[in-house]
């Protein structure tokens, strides 16, 4: 478990839980409440769902399964692990979607009643119930005639038998928190504030107390079971858990409140950003305005609109929605607007794999416009930093007069982590577009330039700064309608320029993990980190020197990543797609020795990247990729 | 708005009357000799002065067209934007900036091929804005195509045997649209061009109005019929709230509705002489989505009998006239006054910034 040996197997430093399940099963919620459970008892913890495609799946088939993955332990938890320690499957389905994840001595948890039913084995395409089979194969797997029980607790309850059921989530609850020796008033406080209803709640705790105490009635057959993780070790402070999707939203709010300009957040639904337009839909509040539009073209042509009027503006979308916004892009980039895009990527091509999590979008992020059009492109590595990259975005794209493409991807929007709260929020410091100003009396030219290139800004509503701004080439400083070679010349180094001067703001390069004079560089950018940093670990603990680091901001690169990485013997780019990083460097003319990709969508396996790594670098002429 | 750049009041200029220079750019309009859109300009500028607003609180943005340049020549606010896409750009101004007076310039292929989309959502949408549809039933800028208002078997460049495409109907569609104002006026006849405008402008929500709009190069004389001195009587019926719907020569015929609206079948309009007509004639509403959809229809020179009061038919015809002016106009929040209304009703929950941040679940480590 974890990393530790097996030796001190009730003893880890993290384990990792799936929660698997039909999509009415509550498998969601399980996790949830227990990561709270589990934050609050002091341990790190990263989750991340696993939801199935289909809305409304038929109970019981394999492409029903809903999964909740939850890894909790000593700090720091860099990923949501490979494989799974403990595996609750409430059906046949669950299990066998899961199965190939849980470890080989691994534990799992089982509603028994749904493997004596035939239906569920056949539609998991079982036969028989495979479970005797699991244990003479050496998991340890328990038993639990779970929806029996639940029915038996709440027959007096005078609930529909359908409710009855889905309090089965919280039975299997119940179990955990015996299993990994919790606190149970803890869990019970929880599922107050969860469920207002009282009749709702009462059944919800009945369940809860039964399913830990079946396990303190096995633990007299199975004394061993129990499993005790090792604490903390969080940096002290104030604690919360944070998805993606309220990093984003929470940031964009601080970033309206310390630009004190409206919040103008338009977007179309599409599969994963549509989350982030519920949750800032909540936020009906002054100077924010949260739009839903026709389509994604609508979506950023509206903020272009709103960011001429004055706001903050920003769309979310992913995939098929991110090219559609490629030409309104291009106009932002000539209208030299503020104006933030969030991509949230997901498998492509086309529809792809729309619940899938894929880093195929940097080119397009980059180039994807026709004509010379640049732009800012940050990524955030974890779901928490989803918070401060957007905030940096929004700071970016008001002072800088420029258009920023923040590439999140799925993982880091569902995916959630224990984030420490900031103890002053006054380290996110005002904003301060380049604002026109008329001391000095000299006319308004909408091509003025700071000393950063960014352009002055002037508002309708003030008459001395009057223009008007068009898709058309403009001649500067005046702005007026313009084919001359030289100006256009002048123009596209202008908006290069501007785009390069972000570099200055940007936090510098550092080490990530792994010794500061490593001769070996792991090089990856978004939802790669924690994979990245925790394999450095493993292959720094193999004796390989190396260190990675992890890129924040792709274009401009950060400041000082060009000298670090020129330093390196061996420079290795990792990232979940063909190589568009590494050929983005190579452009820039910086080294890149190999390159490993990983193009199925799912989490990079850490024992896989480990491998392929160590074989690469000890015989370097026989790369992998 | 608390946050947006304080609004310039009529104090910002010296109180005198505006005029329509003080709305014209010092750019030279670079559309061909003799084409529509210099009267249009023309009309917008006057309106805008005669109704005194301030140049700095208005703002035109366009898509992609001829038309389209329009925002060069004005001296006020404006974004040319990209094609089809003006009434995107134009709603999230108005979303953040309620206090702008915004007009979107478009034409028959901006607007209706590339752009339909935006357009029929922001009409139901019913934001605080003007829509000006240049239609000169042809593709100007891209010199001489089809373009979706242009009639079936149109030859032009790109269709040499005939245009194949059922022309768009833009009243019918704005009113499909669920378009709180739906006017259709005519470059050539400046008083009501003009008149047309201060309606649109001074209606509460998005205001569409359709110009016909002569593209000399490309499409000369599409509208002849309806402003040719001689012919503009017969052809062309002026709509006037709460009059008969008179047209003809000296006015002497009335186009009475008979309150159907299938102009399948049957025609739902009759002629009756202006001195032989029912006494139970229903004068023109601009309030009648029925009436306005019939109207929206009546697009065709055909020839029908006149009638006589009592219901019988004389000996003599007359050709059907298209309607121009206001067809349709209704009362309705606009969709900033939406937003103002649930910012009301979610007062009291907002939360501080900070409280958001913090969440509902904490834990301390120490
Ligand atoms: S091509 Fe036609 S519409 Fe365009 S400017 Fe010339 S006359 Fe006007």
């Amino acid at each position: 478990m974890g990393n530790a040996p097996s030796a001190e197997a009730t003893s880890p430093s993290s384990v990792v839980v799936r929660f698997a399940g039909d999509s009415g099963d509550g498998m969601q919620l399980a996790g949830i409440q227990f990561t709270f459970e589990s934050a609050l008892e002091g341990y790190d913890v990263a989750t991340f769902p696993d939801f199935p495609a289909e809305i409304r799946a038929p109970r019981g088939t394999l492409y029903g399964v809903s999964g909740f993955q939850v890894r909790f332990g000593q700090a720091p938890i860099l990923t949501t692990g490979d494989q799974i320690d403990v595996l609750v499957a409430m059906n046949p389905a669950a299990l066998k979607r899961n199965l190939h994840l849980l470890k080989k001595d691994g534990i799992l948890i089982v509603d028994e009643d749904t493997f004596n039913n035939k239906r569920n084995l056949q539609l998991a395409g079982y036969d028989q119930s495979p479970l005797d089979t699991l244990e003479k194969q050496g998991y340890r797997v328990i038993r639990l005639p779970i929806t029996r029980f639940v029915r038996e607790t709440l027959k007096d309850s005078g609930l529909p038998v359908r409710t009855i059921d889905r309090a089965r989530n919280i039975f299997v609850l119940g179990f955990l928190l015996w299993l990994f020796e919790r606190n149970l008033q803890e869990a019970e406080k929880l599922l107050q504030q969860r469920f207002k209803q009282s009749a709702i709640l009462q059944a919800n705790l009945q369940v809860l107390r039964r399913g830990y105490a079946l396990g303190e009635t096995l633990e007299k057959g199975i004394p061993q079971l129990r499993i005790a993780v090792q604490p903390g070790h969080l940096p002290p402070g104030k604690y919360r858990t944070l998805t993606g999707i309220s990093a984003l939203a929470l940031g964009l709010l601080l970033a309206q409140e310390r630009a004190q300009r409206p919040l103008f957040y338009a977007s179309y639904p599409i599969t994963p950003a549509s989350d982030l337009l519920h949750e800032l839909a909540q936020y009906r509040r002054p100077d924010v305005y949260i739009i839903q539009t026709e389509d994604e073209i609508s979506a950023i042509c509206a903020c272009i609109g709103a960011a001429y009027g004055g706001a903050l503006a920003v769309t979310a979308t992913s995939g098929p929605g991110f090219s559609l916004m490629a030409e309104a892009l291009g106009l932002a980039v000539m209208l030299e607007l503020p104006l933030v895009v969030i991509d949230l990527q997901r498998a492509g091509p086309s529809t792809g794999m729309p619940t899938r999590s894929e880093q195929a979008d940097l080119l397009q992020a980059l180039f994807g416009r026709h004509g010379e059009a640049p732009l800012v492109v940050l990524a955030p590595a974890t779901p928490a930093e989803n918070f401060h990259i957007i905030f940096q975005a929004c700071q970016i794209a008001l002072e800088h007069t420029v258009p920023v493409v923040v590439l999140s991807d799925l993982a880091l929007a569902f995916g959630a982590q224990a984030w420490r709260i900031p103890e002053n929020l006054n380290t996110y410091p005002t904003i301060r577009p380049p604002l026109w100003t008329n001391d000095n009396d000299a006319p308004y030219q909408p091509y003025l330039r700071t000393e950063d290139g960014a352009r002055y800004l002037a508002f309708p509503g003030q008459p001395n700064t009057i223009h008007v701004l068009g898709g058309l080439e403009k001649k500067a400083p005046e702005g007026t309608v313009s084919y001359d070679p030289e100006n256009h010349e002048r123009m596209i180094q202008a908006r290069r320029q501007k785009v390069l001067a972000v570099q200055k703001r940007l936090e510098p390069a550092t080490i990530e993990t792994g010794p500061e004079d490593a001769p070996f560089l792991l090089v990856g950018w978004g939802s790669t980190c924690g994979v990245l940093s925790s394999v450095t670990r493993s292959l720094n603990q193999s004796g390989i020197p190396v260190a990675h680091v992890h890129l924040r901001a792709l274009n401009p690169l950060p400041p000082g990543f060009s000298e670090l990485i020129q330093r390196a013997q061996q420079v290795i780019v990792v990232e979940g797609n063909t190589g568009q990083l590494a050929g983005w460097l190579r452009m820039l003319r910086l080294p890149v020795h190999h390159e490993i990709h990983w193009t199925r969508a799912t989490v990079i396996p850490e024992r896989w990247l480990h491998q392929q790594i160590a074989c690469l670098l000890q015989n370097p002429d026989e790369s992998p990729s | 708005m608390t946050t947006s750049p304080p609004t310039a009041t009529p104090t910002s200029q010296p109180p005198a009357k505006r005029t329509l220079r003080d709305y014209q750019s010092d750019q030279e309009p670079r559309w061909c000799p003799g084409c529509g859109d210099y009267s249009i300009l023309k009309q917008v500028q006057t309106v805008l002065a005669e109704e005194n607003v301030p140049p700095e609180q208005v703002v035109f943005i366009s898509g992609i067209g001829c038309s389209s340049r329009f925002p060069y020549y004005m001296r006020t606010y404006g974004i040319h934007g990209i094609h089809g896409r003006a009434p995107a750009i134009a709603f999230g101004l108005s979303v953040v900036r309620p206090d702008l007076s915004i007009w979107i310039i478009t034409g028959d292929g901006d607007g209706l091929a590339i752009g339909g989309n935006h357009l029929f959502h922001i009409l139901r949408r019913n934001p605080n804005v003007q829509i000006l549809l240049f239609n000169n039933e042809i593709y100007g800028l891209t010199k001489g195509q089809y373009s979706p208002t242009s009639p079936l078997g149109k030859v032009t460049k790109s269709s040499p045997w005939g245009s194949p495409d059922e022309p768009v109907n833009p009243i019918a569609f704005a009113l499909g649209s669920h378009a709180s104002f739906v006017a259709r006026t005519l470059d050539r006849h400046p008083t009501h061009l003009k008149e047309t405008l201060r309606a649109a402008m001074h209606h509460r929500g998005a205001a569409f109005v359709e110009i016909y709009q002569n593209c000399n190069i490309f499409n000369d004389g599409a509208f002849e019929l309806y402003t040719d001195k001689k012919t503009q009587p017969v052809h062309a019926l002026f709509l006037k709230e709460g009059e008969p719907m008179t047209f003809g020569p000296n006015n002497q015929y009335v186009l009475h509705w008979t309150g159907t609206t299938n102009q399948q079948q049957e025609e739902p309009f009759i002629v009756f002489r202006q001195d032989d007509t029912p006494d139970t004639l229903t004068p023109f509403t601009t309030r009648n989505r029925h009436l306005a959809w019939a109207l929206a229809w009546r697009l065709h020179p055909v020839s029908v009998p006149v009638y006589r009061r009592d219901g019988t038919p004389t000996e003599e015809s007359i050709t059907l006239p298209r309607p121009f002016g206001i067809f349709f106009q209704e009362e309705r929040p606009t969709y900033q006054e939406h937003l103002a209304h649930q910012l009301e009703k979610a007062r009291e929950h907002i939360q501080p910034i900070a409280q958001l941040i913090q969440g509902e679940l904490t834990w301390t480590v120490s």
